[in-house]
Protein backbone atom coordinates (compact mmCIF):
# COMPACT_ATOMS: atom_id res chain seq x y z
CA UNK A 1 0.00 0.00 0.00
CA UNK A 2 1.65 3.30 -1.23
CA UNK A 3 1.19 6.47 0.51
CA UNK A 4 -0.88 9.11 -1.64
CA UNK A 5 0.41 11.39 -3.54
CA UNK A 6 -1.22 14.30 -1.56
CA UNK A 7 0.15 17.06 -2.95
CA UNK A 8 3.32 18.17 -4.81
CA UNK A 9 5.58 18.38 -2.07
CA UNK A 10 5.03 14.39 -1.76
CA UNK A 11 5.74 13.34 -5.32
CA UNK A 12 9.34 14.85 -5.32
CA UNK A 13 9.86 13.68 -2.04
CA UNK A 14 9.05 10.47 -3.57
CA UNK A 15 10.85 10.82 -6.57
CA UNK A 16 13.46 11.98 -4.03
CA UNK A 17 13.37 8.41 -1.95
CA UNK A 18 13.77 6.40 -5.41
CA UNK A 19 16.46 8.34 -6.87
CA UNK A 20 18.28 7.85 -3.59
CA UNK A 21 18.11 4.00 -3.04
CA UNK A 22 20.01 4.05 -6.76
CA UNK A 23 22.63 6.41 -5.66
CA UNK A 24 23.90 3.29 -3.06
CA UNK A 25 25.65 5.92 -0.80
CA UNK A 26 27.41 8.02 -2.78
CA UNK A 27 26.41 11.24 -0.76
CA UNK A 28 24.95 13.04 -3.84
CA UNK A 29 21.38 14.55 -3.44
CA UNK A 30 20.21 16.18 -6.75
CA UNK A 31 16.44 16.39 -5.51
CA UNK A 32 16.55 18.63 -1.99
CA UNK A 33 15.23 21.86 -2.43
CA UNK A 34 17.76 24.29 -0.56
CA UNK A 35 15.79 25.46 2.42
CA UNK A 36 15.63 21.60 3.70
CA UNK A 37 18.69 20.80 6.11
CA UNK A 38 21.03 18.33 6.56
CA UNK A 39 21.28 16.22 3.68
CA UNK A 40 23.90 14.01 5.13
CA UNK A 41 22.24 11.78 6.77
CA UNK A 42 19.82 10.55 4.10
CA UNK A 43 23.33 9.49 2.02
CA UNK A 44 24.86 7.30 4.67
CA UNK A 45 25.25 3.67 4.22
CA UNK A 46 24.76 2.04 8.07
CA UNK A 47 26.43 -1.36 8.85
CA UNK A 48 24.56 -2.82 11.46
CA UNK A 49 25.14 -5.12 14.20
CA UNK A 50 24.13 -8.74 13.31
CA UNK A 51 21.24 -9.29 13.45
CA UNK A 52 19.47 -12.13 15.20
CA UNK A 53 16.90 -14.50 14.14
CA UNK A 54 15.12 -16.95 17.03
CA UNK A 55 17.16 -20.20 16.38
CA UNK A 56 16.40 -22.19 19.57
CA UNK A 57 13.96 -22.80 22.18
CA UNK A 58 15.58 -24.87 24.60
CA UNK A 59 13.81 -27.80 27.31
CA UNK A 60 11.06 -26.29 29.16
CA UNK A 61 7.97 -27.67 30.96
CA UNK A 62 4.82 -25.74 30.69
CA UNK A 63 1.51 -25.93 30.58
CA UNK A 64 0.14 -27.38 26.92
CA UNK A 65 -2.10 -24.06 25.16
CA UNK A 66 -4.92 -25.32 23.78
CA UNK A 67 -6.20 -24.57 20.49
CA UNK A 68 -9.82 -24.07 21.73
CA UNK A 69 -9.38 -22.50 25.03
CA UNK A 70 -7.83 -18.61 23.96
CA UNK A 71 -7.36 -16.93 26.97
CA UNK A 72 -8.16 -13.57 26.05
CA UNK A 73 -11.52 -13.72 24.29
CA UNK A 74 -12.26 -10.05 25.12
CA UNK A 75 -9.93 -8.23 23.18
CA UNK A 76 -7.99 -8.18 19.41
CA UNK A 77 -4.86 -10.06 19.43
CA UNK A 78 -4.19 -10.08 16.08
CA UNK A 79 -4.36 -7.68 13.31
CA UNK A 80 -6.38 -8.06 10.03
CA UNK A 81 -2.00 -8.43 8.43
CA UNK A 82 -1.62 -10.88 11.42
CA UNK A 83 1.02 -8.63 13.26
CA UNK A 84 0.32 -10.31 17.31
CA UNK A 85 -1.63 -7.86 19.59
CA UNK A 86 0.64 -8.26 22.91
CA UNK A 87 -1.82 -8.55 26.01
CA UNK A 88 -1.56 -9.79 29.27
CA UNK A 89 -2.30 -13.45 28.56
CA UNK A 90 -1.22 -13.69 25.29
CA UNK A 91 2.20 -14.90 25.78
CA UNK A 92 4.22 -16.53 28.17
CA UNK A 93 7.47 -14.75 29.33
CA UNK A 94 9.06 -18.22 30.66
CA UNK A 95 9.12 -19.45 26.77
CA UNK A 96 10.02 -16.18 25.24
CA UNK A 97 13.19 -14.98 28.10
CA UNK A 98 14.72 -19.08 27.09
CA UNK A 99 14.77 -17.68 23.62
CA UNK A 100 15.60 -14.74 23.65
CA UNK A 101 18.09 -14.48 26.13
CA UNK A 102 20.99 -16.70 24.84
CA UNK A 103 20.90 -14.22 21.52
CA UNK A 104 22.83 -11.56 24.00
CA UNK A 105 21.31 -8.66 23.01
CA UNK A 106 21.26 -5.17 23.31
CA UNK A 107 18.26 -3.22 23.85
CA UNK A 108 18.26 0.78 23.35
CA UNK A 109 16.22 3.24 24.72
CA UNK A 110 15.73 7.01 23.57
CA UNK A 111 14.56 9.72 25.58
CA UNK A 112 14.15 13.20 25.28
CA UNK A 113 14.27 15.44 28.73
CA UNK A 114 14.70 19.25 27.50
CA UNK A 115 14.21 22.07 29.56
CA UNK A 116 11.91 21.19 32.67
CA UNK A 117 11.35 17.67 31.94
CA UNK A 118 15.22 16.59 32.99
CA UNK A 119 12.75 15.93 36.49
CA UNK A 120 11.54 13.27 35.14
CA UNK A 121 14.54 11.34 34.42
CA UNK A 122 15.16 9.53 37.61
CA UNK A 123 11.70 8.10 38.03
CA UNK A 124 11.96 7.22 34.58
CA UNK A 125 15.27 5.43 35.10
CA UNK A 126 14.61 4.01 38.02
CA UNK A 127 11.35 2.16 37.20
CA UNK A 128 13.04 1.16 33.94
CA UNK A 129 15.85 -0.38 36.08
CA UNK A 130 13.43 -2.35 37.75
CA UNK A 131 10.77 -3.62 35.23
CA UNK A 132 12.47 -2.79 31.27
CA UNK A 133 13.47 -5.89 29.85
CA UNK A 134 14.80 -7.40 33.26
CA UNK A 135 18.08 -9.48 32.33
CA UNK A 136 19.08 -7.68 29.32
CA UNK A 137 21.32 -5.70 28.18
CA UNK A 138 19.97 -2.01 28.13
CA UNK A 139 21.50 1.45 26.90
CA UNK A 140 19.47 4.08 27.89
CA UNK A 141 20.35 7.46 25.19
CA UNK A 142 18.78 10.76 27.35
CA UNK A 143 18.78 13.35 24.97
CA UNK A 144 19.07 16.88 26.53
CA UNK A 145 20.28 20.51 26.45
CA UNK A 146 21.33 20.12 29.65
CA UNK A 147 23.25 17.46 30.21
CA UNK A 148 24.39 18.32 33.82
CA UNK A 149 20.92 18.48 35.08
CA UNK A 150 20.19 14.20 34.56
CA UNK A 151 20.90 12.72 37.99
CA UNK A 152 23.19 9.90 38.54
CA UNK A 153 21.06 6.71 38.49
CA UNK A 154 22.23 3.13 40.05
CA UNK A 155 22.18 0.76 37.11
CA UNK A 156 21.95 -2.95 37.34
CA UNK A 157 25.03 -4.57 35.80
CA UNK A 158 24.97 -4.65 31.68
CA UNK A 159 22.86 -1.20 32.14
CA UNK A 160 24.97 1.51 30.69
CA UNK A 161 23.48 4.97 30.11
CA UNK A 162 24.32 8.33 28.19
CA UNK A 163 23.33 11.53 27.87
CA UNK A 164 23.58 13.23 23.88
CA UNK A 165 23.44 17.32 23.57
CA UNK A 166 20.49 18.66 21.43
CA UNK A 167 19.74 22.07 20.86
CA UNK A 168 16.81 23.17 22.62
CA UNK A 169 14.29 24.64 20.43
CA UNK A 170 11.54 27.21 20.85
CA UNK A 171 7.94 25.87 21.64
CA UNK A 172 6.97 21.86 23.01
CA UNK A 173 5.67 21.31 19.36
CA UNK A 174 9.18 21.91 18.07
CA UNK A 175 10.87 20.05 20.44
CA UNK A 176 8.53 17.17 19.86
CA UNK A 177 8.53 17.06 16.20
CA UNK A 178 12.68 17.27 16.06
CA UNK A 179 12.93 14.13 18.44
CA UNK A 180 12.51 12.35 14.81
CA UNK A 181 15.35 14.08 13.14
CA UNK A 182 17.34 13.29 15.99
CA UNK A 183 16.89 9.87 16.76
CA UNK A 184 17.46 9.15 13.08
CA UNK A 185 20.82 11.12 13.32
CA UNK A 186 21.80 9.45 16.46
CA UNK A 187 20.89 6.25 14.81
CA UNK A 188 22.93 6.79 11.92
CA UNK A 189 25.56 8.13 14.20
CA UNK A 190 25.80 6.45 16.68
CA UNK A 191 23.27 3.69 18.23
CA UNK A 192 23.33 1.83 14.58
CA UNK A 193 26.75 0.11 15.85
CA UNK A 194 25.62 -0.35 19.61
CA UNK A 195 22.48 -2.11 19.84
CA UNK A 196 19.80 -4.67 17.85
CA UNK A 197 16.60 -2.86 18.87
CA UNK A 198 15.63 0.24 19.53
CA UNK A 199 12.89 1.61 21.57
CA UNK A 200 11.82 5.57 21.70
CA UNK A 201 9.75 6.51 24.78
CA UNK A 202 8.63 9.39 26.13
CA UNK A 203 10.61 10.44 29.09
CA UNK A 204 7.33 11.88 31.09
CA UNK A 205 5.85 8.35 32.46
CA UNK A 206 6.68 5.00 34.46
CA UNK A 207 7.32 1.43 34.14
CA UNK A 208 4.85 -0.15 36.75
CA UNK A 209 4.74 -3.48 35.70
CA UNK A 210 7.32 -6.26 33.33
CA UNK A 211 8.39 -4.54 29.93
CA UNK A 212 9.80 -7.83 27.97
CA UNK A 213 11.00 -9.92 25.13
CA UNK A 214 7.62 -10.12 24.31
CA UNK A 215 7.69 -6.64 23.31
CA UNK A 216 10.64 -7.27 20.83
CA UNK A 217 9.93 -6.94 16.93
CA UNK A 218 11.07 -6.09 13.50
CA UNK A 219 8.80 -2.86 13.53
CA UNK A 220 6.48 -2.33 17.06
CA UNK A 221 4.14 0.05 17.66
CA UNK A 222 1.54 0.88 20.59
CA UNK A 223 -1.64 1.46 20.59
CA UNK A 224 -2.88 4.86 22.00
CA UNK A 225 -4.73 4.79 25.27
CA UNK A 226 -7.57 7.09 24.42
CA UNK A 227 -8.68 5.56 20.98
CA UNK A 228 -8.26 1.95 21.42
CA UNK A 229 -12.30 1.45 22.09
CA UNK A 230 -13.45 3.91 19.70
CA UNK A 231 -14.18 3.59 15.73
CA UNK A 232 -11.88 5.39 13.24
CA UNK A 233 -13.75 8.01 12.33
CA UNK A 234 -12.87 9.42 16.08
CA UNK A 235 -9.24 8.82 15.42
CA UNK A 236 -7.39 12.18 15.45
CA UNK A 237 -5.68 11.78 12.18
CA UNK A 238 -4.72 14.49 10.53
CA UNK A 239 -7.51 15.74 8.24
CA UNK A 240 -6.27 18.37 6.32
CA UNK A 241 -5.07 17.21 2.70
CA UNK A 242 -2.39 19.71 1.88
CA UNK A 243 -0.62 17.93 4.95
CA UNK A 244 2.00 15.07 4.34
CA UNK A 245 0.38 13.20 7.66
CA UNK A 246 -2.79 13.51 5.92
CA UNK A 247 -5.24 10.63 6.03
CA UNK A 248 -8.58 10.44 4.49
CA UNK A 249 -11.88 9.49 6.27
CA UNK A 250 -12.40 5.80 6.10
CA UNK A 251 -8.68 4.72 6.25
CA UNK A 252 -6.74 4.15 9.45
CA UNK A 253 -6.02 0.61 11.36
CA UNK A 254 -5.53 2.08 14.67
CA UNK A 255 -4.59 5.33 16.68
CA UNK A 256 -0.85 4.69 17.40
CA UNK A 257 0.73 6.78 20.33
CA UNK A 258 3.89 9.01 19.33
CA UNK A 259 5.14 7.82 23.25
CA UNK A 260 6.28 4.41 22.21
CA UNK A 261 7.45 2.87 19.15
CA UNK A 262 10.85 0.71 18.42
CA UNK A 263 12.19 -2.53 16.66
CA UNK A 264 15.22 -3.55 14.81
CA UNK A 265 17.34 -0.50 14.91
CA UNK A 266 17.49 -0.30 10.95
CA UNK A 267 14.04 -0.02 11.21
CA UNK A 268 13.59 2.62 13.42
CA UNK A 269 16.12 4.12 11.41
CA UNK A 270 14.18 4.10 8.00
CA UNK A 271 10.89 5.10 10.13
CA UNK A 272 12.52 8.03 12.10
CA UNK A 273 13.74 9.17 8.55
CA UNK A 274 10.76 9.14 6.71
CA UNK A 275 8.91 11.01 9.59
CA UNK A 276 11.61 13.49 9.17
CA UNK A 277 10.80 14.10 6.01
CA UNK A 278 7.39 14.57 6.26
CA UNK A 279 7.71 16.81 8.96
CA UNK A 280 10.10 18.90 6.79
CA UNK A 281 7.72 18.55 3.87
CA UNK A 282 4.75 20.48 5.94
CA UNK A 283 7.04 22.58 7.11
CA UNK A 284 7.91 23.76 3.59
CA UNK A 285 4.24 24.16 3.27
CA UNK A 286 4.01 26.33 6.43
CA UNK A 287 1.46 23.93 7.75
CA UNK A 288 2.02 21.95 11.47
CA UNK A 289 0.00 18.48 11.65
CA UNK A 290 -2.77 17.96 14.79
CA UNK A 291 -0.79 15.80 17.04
CA UNK A 292 2.88 16.65 15.64
CA UNK A 293 5.02 13.60 14.80
CA UNK A 294 2.41 11.37 16.18
CA UNK A 295 0.25 12.41 13.04
CA UNK A 296 2.86 11.48 10.90
CA UNK A 297 3.51 8.38 12.60
CA UNK A 298 0.34 7.40 12.24
CA UNK A 299 0.66 8.08 8.28
CA UNK A 300 3.79 6.21 8.09
CA UNK A 301 2.15 3.60 9.78
CA UNK A 302 -0.61 3.44 7.94
CA UNK A 303 1.34 2.16 4.62
CA UNK A 304 3.92 0.62 6.69
CA UNK A 305 2.19 -1.55 8.72
CA UNK A 306 3.92 -2.10 12.32
CA UNK A 307 5.25 -6.18 12.71
CA UNK A 308 3.87 -6.04 16.06
CA UNK A 309 1.41 -4.13 18.05
CA UNK A 310 1.74 -3.06 21.89
CA UNK A 311 -1.51 -3.09 23.67
CA UNK A 312 -2.53 0.04 25.88
CA UNK A 313 -0.57 -1.71 29.05
CA UNK A 314 2.29 0.00 27.21
CA UNK A 315 1.04 2.88 26.86
CA UNK A 316 -1.03 4.18 29.57
CA UNK A 317 -2.39 7.73 30.58
CA UNK A 318 -3.38 7.06 34.33
CA UNK A 319 -5.31 9.98 33.93
CA UNK A 320 -8.28 7.73 32.64
CA UNK A 321 -10.10 4.91 34.47
CA UNK A 322 -9.22 1.72 33.98
CA UNK A 323 -11.50 -0.66 31.83
CA UNK A 324 -11.67 -4.10 32.17
CA UNK A 325 -9.64 -4.76 29.39
CA UNK A 326 -6.39 -3.53 30.72
CA UNK A 327 -5.26 -5.99 33.24
CA UNK A 328 -2.24 -4.65 34.07
CA UNK A 329 -0.55 -1.24 33.29
CA UNK A 330 2.91 -1.14 32.45
CA UNK A 331 4.12 2.04 31.68
CA UNK A 332 2.59 5.02 32.16
CA UNK A 333 1.77 8.79 32.50
CA UNK A 334 3.11 11.01 35.31
CA UNK A 335 0.39 13.22 36.82
CA UNK A 336 2.28 16.49 36.24
CA UNK A 337 1.08 20.61 35.43
CA UNK A 338 1.47 20.37 31.15
CA UNK A 339 1.19 24.38 31.29
CA UNK A 340 3.88 24.65 34.22
CA UNK A 341 6.04 21.85 32.62
CA UNK A 342 6.02 23.04 28.88
CA UNK A 343 7.27 26.57 28.95
CA UNK B 1 -13.19 -15.35 16.07
CA UNK B 2 -13.12 -15.90 19.74
CA UNK B 3 -13.80 -19.37 19.60
CA UNK B 4 -10.04 -20.17 19.01
CA UNK B 5 -6.57 -19.36 20.14
CA UNK B 6 -5.18 -16.95 17.68
CA UNK B 7 -1.49 -16.43 19.43
CA UNK B 8 0.91 -19.29 20.28
CA UNK B 9 2.61 -18.26 23.36
CA UNK B 10 5.50 -17.14 21.75
CA UNK B 11 3.49 -14.84 19.94
CA UNK B 12 3.04 -16.60 16.12
CA UNK B 13 -0.35 -16.10 15.08
CA UNK B 14 -2.32 -19.06 14.21
CA UNK B 15 -4.50 -18.14 10.94
CA UNK B 16 -7.89 -19.15 10.76
CA UNK B 17 -10.68 -17.88 8.12
CA UNK B 18 -12.00 -14.48 8.96
CA UNK B 19 -8.79 -13.27 11.52
CA UNK B 20 -6.75 -11.52 8.13
CA UNK B 21 -7.17 -9.55 5.46
CA UNK B 22 -5.82 -11.27 2.45
CA UNK B 23 -5.75 -7.84 0.40
CA UNK B 24 -3.50 -6.23 2.77
CA UNK B 25 -1.32 -8.92 3.03
CA UNK B 26 -1.23 -9.39 -1.07
CA UNK B 27 -0.17 -5.79 -1.21
CA UNK B 28 2.52 -6.50 1.07
CA UNK B 29 3.95 -9.94 -0.73
CA UNK B 30 3.82 -8.00 -4.07
CA UNK B 31 6.23 -5.33 -3.04
CA UNK B 32 9.41 -7.76 -1.87
CA UNK B 33 8.72 -9.51 -5.22
CA UNK B 34 8.51 -13.15 -3.90
CA UNK B 35 8.70 -16.84 -5.06
CA UNK B 36 7.16 -19.51 -3.80
CA UNK B 37 7.66 -22.97 -4.34
CA UNK B 38 5.69 -26.27 -3.56
CA UNK B 39 7.12 -29.65 -3.16
CA UNK B 40 5.26 -33.21 -3.27
CA UNK B 41 6.09 -36.29 -3.58
CA UNK B 42 3.87 -39.09 -5.82
CA UNK B 43 5.35 -42.21 -5.40
CA UNK B 44 4.32 -45.72 -7.06
CA UNK B 45 0.93 -45.90 -5.56
CA UNK B 46 0.13 -42.17 -5.55
CA UNK B 47 0.71 -40.91 -9.62
CA UNK B 48 -3.13 -41.37 -9.83
CA UNK B 49 -3.67 -38.49 -7.06
CA UNK B 50 -1.30 -36.04 -9.03
CA UNK B 51 -3.99 -34.86 -11.68
CA UNK B 52 -6.32 -33.87 -9.22
CA UNK B 53 -3.66 -32.47 -6.82
CA UNK B 54 -2.34 -30.15 -9.38
CA UNK B 55 -5.38 -29.21 -10.32
CA UNK B 56 -6.45 -27.49 -7.34
CA UNK B 57 -3.33 -26.52 -6.04
CA UNK B 58 -2.86 -24.69 -9.59
CA UNK B 59 -6.04 -23.10 -8.71
CA UNK B 60 -5.97 -22.50 -5.09
CA UNK B 61 -2.64 -22.13 -4.15
CA UNK B 62 -1.36 -18.71 -4.11
CA UNK B 63 -3.37 -17.59 -7.40
CA UNK B 64 -2.33 -14.93 -8.83
CA UNK B 65 1.59 -15.63 -7.68
CA UNK B 66 3.98 -16.96 -9.54
CA UNK B 67 4.57 -20.57 -7.74
CA UNK B 68 7.36 -23.24 -8.75
CA UNK B 69 5.84 -26.50 -8.39
CA UNK B 70 8.23 -29.33 -7.67
CA UNK B 71 6.76 -33.20 -8.29
CA UNK B 72 9.26 -35.87 -7.41
CA UNK B 73 7.82 -38.93 -8.71
CA UNK B 74 9.22 -42.52 -9.83
CA UNK B 75 7.30 -43.00 -12.73
CA UNK B 76 7.54 -39.58 -14.81
CA UNK B 77 5.83 -41.72 -17.48
CA UNK B 78 2.50 -42.12 -16.48
CA UNK B 79 1.95 -38.02 -15.90
CA UNK B 80 -0.13 -36.66 -18.35
CA UNK B 81 0.53 -33.44 -19.75
CA UNK B 82 -0.93 -30.68 -17.21
CA UNK B 83 -2.43 -27.21 -17.92
CA UNK B 84 -0.62 -24.52 -15.72
CA UNK B 85 -1.66 -20.91 -15.25
CA UNK B 86 0.35 -18.53 -16.45
CA UNK B 87 2.58 -17.78 -13.70
CA UNK B 88 3.40 -21.17 -12.23
CA UNK B 89 5.88 -23.48 -13.50
CA UNK B 90 6.15 -27.34 -13.05
CA UNK B 91 9.13 -30.01 -13.01
CA UNK B 92 9.04 -33.04 -12.78
CA UNK B 93 11.76 -34.85 -10.91
CA UNK B 94 12.21 -38.47 -11.27
CA UNK B 95 13.27 -40.40 -8.04
CA UNK B 96 14.96 -44.08 -7.44
CA UNK B 97 11.91 -46.61 -7.35
CA UNK B 98 10.98 -47.66 -3.45
CA UNK B 99 9.10 -50.47 -2.68
CA UNK B 100 6.64 -49.76 -0.29
CA UNK B 101 4.88 -46.66 1.14
CA UNK B 102 7.03 -46.42 4.33
CA UNK B 103 10.62 -46.15 2.72
CA UNK B 104 9.29 -43.53 0.25
CA UNK B 105 7.98 -42.01 3.23
CA UNK B 106 10.96 -41.77 5.42
CA UNK B 107 13.01 -40.87 2.15
CA UNK B 108 11.51 -37.47 1.90
CA UNK B 109 13.30 -34.92 3.44
CA UNK B 110 16.33 -36.45 2.71
CA UNK B 111 15.66 -35.55 -0.93
CA UNK B 112 14.47 -32.53 0.39
CA UNK B 113 17.22 -31.15 2.09
CA UNK B 114 19.17 -32.41 -0.88
CA UNK B 115 17.31 -30.74 -3.77
CA UNK B 116 17.12 -27.53 -1.59
CA UNK B 117 21.34 -27.96 -1.39
CA UNK B 118 21.74 -28.12 -4.80
CA UNK B 119 19.36 -26.05 -6.45
CA UNK B 120 16.11 -24.84 -5.16
CA UNK B 121 17.73 -22.39 -2.82
CA UNK B 122 18.47 -20.61 -6.22
CA UNK B 123 15.10 -20.69 -7.44
CA UNK B 124 12.68 -19.78 -4.50
CA UNK B 125 12.48 -17.77 -1.32
CA UNK B 126 9.91 -19.75 0.49
CA UNK B 127 8.94 -23.41 -0.28
CA UNK B 128 6.20 -25.28 0.98
CA UNK B 129 5.56 -29.55 1.59
CA UNK B 130 2.36 -30.56 0.69
CA UNK B 131 0.90 -34.36 1.08
CA UNK B 132 -0.03 -35.15 -2.80
CA UNK B 133 -3.36 -36.74 -1.42
CA UNK B 134 -4.54 -33.29 -0.21
CA UNK B 135 -7.31 -31.41 -2.13
CA UNK B 136 -7.29 -27.69 -1.97
CA UNK B 137 -10.83 -26.51 -1.57
CA UNK B 138 -10.64 -23.25 -1.56
CA UNK B 139 -7.73 -20.10 -1.95
CA UNK B 140 -4.70 -20.72 0.13
CA UNK B 141 -2.70 -17.62 0.05
CA UNK B 142 0.22 -15.31 1.13
CA UNK B 143 -1.23 -15.71 4.64
CA UNK B 144 0.76 -18.85 4.69
CA UNK B 145 3.84 -16.70 4.04
CA UNK B 146 6.61 -16.76 6.78
CA UNK B 147 10.13 -18.34 7.95
CA UNK B 148 8.95 -21.35 9.79
CA UNK B 149 5.26 -22.35 9.72
CA UNK B 150 3.52 -25.22 10.27
CA UNK B 151 0.02 -26.73 10.25
CA UNK B 152 -1.92 -27.82 13.80
CA UNK B 153 -2.95 -31.18 12.61
CA UNK B 154 -6.56 -31.91 12.46
CA UNK B 155 -6.54 -35.25 13.99
CA UNK B 156 -6.31 -33.18 17.64
CA UNK B 157 -10.01 -32.50 17.13
CA UNK B 158 -11.32 -36.05 17.74
CA UNK B 159 -11.99 -38.31 20.78
CA UNK B 160 -8.91 -40.87 19.33
CA UNK B 161 -6.51 -38.95 17.18
CA UNK B 162 -4.43 -37.37 20.00
CA UNK B 163 -3.43 -40.82 21.41
CA UNK B 164 -2.75 -42.38 17.98
CA UNK B 165 -0.61 -39.30 16.73
CA UNK B 166 2.25 -39.44 19.46
CA UNK B 167 5.45 -41.49 19.27
CA UNK B 168 5.12 -43.82 22.73
CA UNK B 169 8.32 -45.67 22.22
CA UNK B 170 11.11 -44.36 24.06
CA UNK B 171 13.94 -45.58 21.95
CA UNK B 172 12.53 -43.58 18.68
CA UNK B 173 14.50 -40.22 18.23
CA UNK B 174 11.23 -38.29 17.98
CA UNK B 175 10.00 -39.91 21.29
CA UNK B 176 9.14 -36.61 23.54
CA UNK B 177 7.70 -36.90 26.98
CA UNK B 178 4.44 -35.63 27.91
CA UNK B 179 4.16 -31.89 28.55
CA UNK B 180 6.89 -30.77 26.20
CA UNK B 181 4.51 -30.71 23.04
CA UNK B 182 2.54 -27.66 22.36
CA UNK B 183 0.53 -28.61 19.35
CA UNK B 184 0.71 -31.69 16.90
CA UNK B 185 1.59 -30.66 13.57
CA UNK B 186 0.80 -32.86 10.52
CA UNK B 187 3.27 -33.65 7.94
CA UNK B 188 0.88 -32.92 5.04
CA UNK B 189 1.20 -29.08 4.91
CA UNK B 190 4.52 -27.22 6.50
CA UNK B 191 6.99 -24.97 4.98
CA UNK B 192 8.81 -21.42 5.42
CA UNK B 193 11.65 -19.42 4.65
CA UNK B 194 14.27 -22.36 2.15
CA UNK B 195 16.64 -21.59 4.60
CA UNK B 196 14.37 -23.01 7.61
CA UNK B 197 13.06 -25.84 5.53
CA UNK B 198 16.34 -27.33 5.04
CA UNK B 199 17.84 -27.00 8.40
CA UNK B 200 14.27 -28.77 9.13
CA UNK B 201 14.49 -31.56 6.38
CA UNK B 202 18.13 -32.00 7.31
CA UNK B 203 17.51 -32.64 10.81
CA UNK B 204 14.80 -34.80 10.16
CA UNK B 205 16.17 -36.90 7.72
CA UNK B 206 18.79 -37.54 10.21
CA UNK B 207 16.87 -38.29 12.46
CA UNK B 208 15.51 -40.93 10.46
CA UNK B 209 18.84 -42.45 9.57
CA UNK B 210 19.23 -42.92 12.84
CA UNK B 211 16.35 -44.15 13.88
CA UNK B 212 16.87 -47.09 10.82
CA UNK B 213 20.14 -47.78 12.18
CA UNK B 214 18.48 -48.62 15.36
CA UNK B 215 16.24 -50.19 13.64
CA UNK B 216 13.41 -48.60 14.51
CA UNK B 217 10.90 -47.15 12.67
CA UNK B 218 9.04 -44.19 14.14
CA UNK B 219 5.43 -45.17 13.44
CA UNK B 220 4.44 -42.11 11.60
CA UNK B 221 7.78 -41.56 10.28
CA UNK B 222 8.54 -37.91 8.84
CA UNK B 223 5.28 -36.33 11.50
CA UNK B 224 7.18 -37.68 14.18
CA UNK B 225 10.52 -36.03 13.12
CA UNK B 226 8.91 -33.21 12.44
CA UNK B 227 6.97 -32.74 15.56
CA UNK B 228 10.38 -33.10 17.36
CA UNK B 229 12.27 -30.42 15.64
CA UNK B 230 9.43 -27.71 15.93
CA UNK B 231 9.46 -28.53 20.00
CA UNK B 232 12.71 -26.68 19.90
CA UNK B 233 12.55 -24.78 16.80
CA UNK B 234 9.07 -23.14 17.46
CA UNK B 235 7.41 -22.06 13.96
CA UNK B 236 7.28 -18.43 14.14
CA UNK B 237 3.42 -18.83 12.04
CA UNK B 238 1.14 -21.64 13.00
CA UNK B 239 -2.08 -22.51 10.48
CA UNK B 240 -5.09 -23.90 11.47
CA UNK B 241 -6.61 -27.15 11.01
CA UNK B 242 -8.72 -25.90 8.12
CA UNK B 243 -5.51 -25.42 6.10
CA UNK B 244 -5.15 -29.64 5.89
CA UNK B 245 -8.61 -31.26 7.16
CA UNK B 246 -8.00 -34.95 6.71
CA UNK B 247 -11.29 -36.36 5.30
CA UNK B 248 -10.87 -39.60 6.90
CA UNK B 249 -11.89 -38.05 10.28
Amino acid sequence: ILPRKISFNISYLQTFLCSHRAIAGSGKVHYLPYYLPCPEIFSMKLQYTEEKLIQLFPQLFYQQPRVLAPKRQDVLTVTPWLAPIVWEGTFNPEILDSAYRPLNLTIGVTAFAVGKYTRFVRRFVESAEQHFMRGYQVKYYIFTDSPGAIPQVQLQPGRRLVTVPIQKFSGWQEISMRRMEAISRHVAEVSHREVHYLFCLDIDMVFHNPWGPETLGDLVAAIHPGYFQVPREQFPYERRSSSAAFIPEGEGDFYYGGAVFGGLVRKVYEFTRTCHMTILADKANGIMAAWQEESHLNRHFLSHKPSKLLSPEYIWDDRKPKPPEICLIRFSTVDKNYKEVRD
Amino acid sequence: RRDVLLLTPWLAPIVWEGTFSRDILDAQYVQKDLVTGVVTFAGEKYWFFIEGFMRSANKYFLAGHQVNFYLFTDSPEKISPLQMAPENHLFVIPVQNCSGWQDISTSRMDIISTYIHSQLQHEVDYLYCIDIHVQLLAHIGVEIIDALVATISSWQFTPHGGNNARETRPEAQAASPEGQWDFHYTASFYGGSVSEVYKLARACSEGVMEDREKGVEARWCDESHLNEYLVHRKPTRLLSPEYCWDTGL
